[in-house]
C-alpha cells in the first residue's frame, strides 16, 4: 500500500495549477510516477539544504514535460507553490525546460536532448574524486531521447569508468520512431544491470531506483503505455 | 605542434599534482607519448574516456558542476566543433568554467586535410557566451596562459599551434602587447602569427602589437596606441576577420580603417605541409608583407 497516495494526489492537483489543465501537460505523465518516488522514497535531498554535498544529484535530462518535476519540487518544498502559477510566463522561474540557475533541486539546465547523461557521468566520477561514497548520480532520459547518438558515447563510458554510483532511468512511453526495444540486451551488452520495470508501479520503481553495485551502473527502464506522453 | 602541446601536457600534468579540484578529461588524443602517466597517477581525477567528444565536454560539465576545474582535450576541430552544443549548453548555459583545449591550429594537421583543420575554431569559440579564447604563440606562453585561468568562474578555449614564435612574451590573459612603435599602422599579430608578422613588417614603420587573447580582447590597450587617424592590420592564424568584432568595438569612437590578414575561408582541398598551406593562404612573411605594404601605401 502506498502511504504516499494522498500526497501524490496533491502533486497532481499542483501539475494541474501549474498547467491550467486537469488532464496534465501530456508530456509530465509519464515521468510522474518515477520522479514521485525518486523523490518520495530514494533521492537523499533536502530542501533546507538543496545543495548538500552529500545529497544525490537527479538530472532529468530530457528536460521535456518538466511540470511533473516542478509540482513535486513544491510539494517537497524546494519551491514555492506560487512559482507554479508562473509556469513559462515571463518573469517566472519555471520554463518548458528547467533551468538550474533560477530552481532551487534543479542539478542541470536541460532541454536540448543528449546532454544529460555525460553530465551525469561526470557528476559520478566527481562524486567518486571527491570519495563520496554515499551519493550517487541518477538521470532520467526519455526512450526517443536514446535516438541521439550523444547518450551511447555516454552508455558506452559508464560501465568502462566503473561507476556504481551512477543509475539511469529510462522513461519509455514508446514515443521513439526507431524501436528501442530490447533495453535489457542493448544496455546490457555495454554493461549496464538492466532492471525492466512497469512505469507506473511504484513499488516496483523503488525497488530499481535503489538497486547499486560497486563498479556497474544500473538502468532502470520504466515502461509506460504507447500514447502516454 | 608539438612544442605547445608537449607544454600543454607538462603544466597540466603539474596542475593535477598541484591543485586537488583539477580533473582531466581526454579523448584517446595526447594520452599517447603525453599524458598516459598523469592518467596513471590520478585515475581518479584524469580519465580518458576513448574516442567521445561529446561525452568529454558533458563529462567535463559534470566535474564542473561539483566544483573541480576540468580541462578536458582533443584535436581542435574535435574540440571547438564537433561537440559545439555541449560546450554552449552543457559549460556556457550551465554557467561553468573549465578549460577546454585544442591542438592543431587552422591546418596545422595539413597532411590530414580538411577533415581535421580548424580555422573557424576561435569565431566559434567567441559565440559562446562567458568562453575566454587564448591563441599563445610560444610553448612558453601555454604554460603562462593555463595557470592563470584554469580556475576562472569563465570557461576557456585554449589554441595550440604548430607554429611559435621563436622568443616568449612576458604575456597576460587580456593583455596586449606594444612590440614596435611606429608612424604608420597599427598591426596586431594573433599568436603565432607575430614572427611571420614582424619579418613581414621589416623596414616598415609601424606599429606592432602582439595579441594572445582574442576574448577578451584588450580593446583599451590597442586604442591607446593607434592614434587619432587609426588603420589597423590585424594578421590573424584563424579566419580572416575572425578578430574584426572585438577590434573594430575597440576603435567605434574614431573613423578608422582596418584589413584582416589571416586563413582564406574556403575548404582547403590540398595537403603537404603547413607550410605548404600558408603560401596557398598568402600567410608566408613575404605575403603578409606585400599585402600589410598595399595598406601602408
Amino acid at each position: 500500500m502506498d502511504t504516499t497516495t494522498g500526497e501524490l494526489a496533491r502533486v497532481h492537483d499542483l501539475v494541474a495549477r501549474a498547467t491550467g489543465d486537469e488532464k496534465h501537460e501530456e508530456s509530465s505523465t509519464s515521468t510522474l510516477d518515477a520522479l514521485w518516488v525518486l523523490y518520495d522514497r530514494v533521492l537523499r535531498v533536502d530542501p533546507a539544504d538543496p545543495d548538500d554535498p552529500e545529497r544525490d544529484r537527479f538530472v532529468l535530462s530530457k528536460g521535456h514535460g518538466p511540470v511533473a518535476l516542478y509540482a513535486i519540487l513544491a510539494a517537497k518544498g524546494f519551491i514555492p507553490e506560487t512559482a507554479l502559477d508562473t509556469f513559462m510566463e515571463h518573469g517566472g522561474t519555471l520554463g518548458s525546460h528547467p533551468d538550474r540557475t533560477l530552481v532551487p533541486g534543479v542539478e542541470a539546465s536541460t532541454g536540448s536532448l543528449g546532454h544529460g547523461l555525460a553530465i551525469a557521468v561526470g557528476i559520478a566520477l566527481a562524486l567518486r574524486a571527491d570519495g563520496r561514497t554515499e551519493p550517487r548520480s541518477i538521470c532520467l532520459v526519455g526512450d526517443a531521447e536514446m535516438n541521439e547518438g550523444s547518450n551511447w558515447e555516454a552508455v558506452l563510458i559508464a560501465p568502462h569508468l566503473g561507476l556504481g554510483n551512477l543509475t539511469m532511468l529510462v522513461v519509455d512511453n514508446h514515443s521513439s520512431t526507431p524501436d528501442m526495444s530490447p533495453w535489457t540486451e542493448r544496455l546490457g551488452g555495454f554493461g549496464w544491470d538492466v532492471v525492466a520495470v512497469d512505469g507506473h508501479d511504484r513499488d516496483a520503481l523503488e525497488v530499481g531506483l535503489r538497486r547499486r553495485h560497486d563498479r556497474t551502473p544500473v538502468a532502470v527502464v520504466a515502461d509506460i503505455p504507447p500514447g502516454e506522453w | 605542434m608539438d612544442g605547445m602541446r608537449a607544454a600543454f601536457a607538462r603544466t597540466a600534468s603539474d596542475l593535477l599534482d598541484e591543485d586537488p579540484r583539477v580533473a582531466l578529461v581526454l579523448a584517446e588524443i595526447s594520452v599517447d607519448g603525453y599524458l598516459s602517466r598523469a592518467v596513471e597517477r590520478h585515475p581518479a581525477r584524469a580519465v580518458n574516456i576513448g574516442i567521445a567528444e561529446q561525452a568529454m565536454v558533458g563529462v567535463a560539465a559534470g566535474f564542473a558542476m561539483e566544483g573541480f576545474h576540468p580541462i578536458a582535450h582533443s584535436i581542435g576541430a574535435f574540440v571547438a566543433e564537433r561537440p559545439y552544443e555541449q560546450l554552449k549548453l552543457d559549460i556556457g548555459y550551465q554557467g561553468l568554467g573549465g578549460t577546454f583545449v585544442g591542438v592543431g591550429g587552422s591546418y596545422d594537421y595539413a597532411a590530414e586535410g580538411a577533415t581535421h583543420h580548424a580555422p573557424a575554431d576561435a569565431q566559434v569559440m567567441t559565440a559562446i557566451p562567458r568562453m575566454q579564447v587564448f591563441a599563445p604563440g610560444h610553448a612558453r606562453e601555454v604554460d603562462v596562459l593555463l595557470r592563470a585561468t584554469y580556475a576562472d568562474e569563465d570557461p576557456t578555449y585554449l589554441r595550440l599551434a604548430a607554429a611559435t614564435n621563436p622568443e616568449p612574451f612576458d604575456v597576460a590573459p587580456g593583455r596586449l602587447e606594444v612590440v614596435a612603435r611606429g608612424a604608420g599602422p597599427t598591426v596586431v599579430a594573433f599568436g603565432p602569427m607575430l614572427w611571420p608578422t614582424l619579418r613581414a613588417c621589416a623596414g616598415l614603420d609601424v606599429t606592432i602589437c602582439y595579441a594572445t587573447s582574442l576574448r577578451p580582447f584588450d580593446g583599451p590597450g590597442l586604442a591607446a596606441v593607434v592614434g587619432d587617424d587609426p588603420v589597423v592590420i590585424a594578421v590573424e592564424p584563424w579566419y580572416e576577420g575572425t578578430a574584426a568584432a572585438p577590434i573594430t568595438s575597440a576603435l567605434a569612437h574614431v573613423p578608422a580603417r582596418f584589413a584582416w590578414i589571416g586563413v582564406p575561408r574556403a575548404f582547403v582541398h590540398a595537403y603537404g605541409t603547413r607550410e605548404d598551406l600558408d603560401r596557398d593562404a598568402g600567410l608566408d612573411p613575404a605575403a603578409i608583407g606585400r599585402r600589410i605594404a598595399e595598406v601602408v601605401d
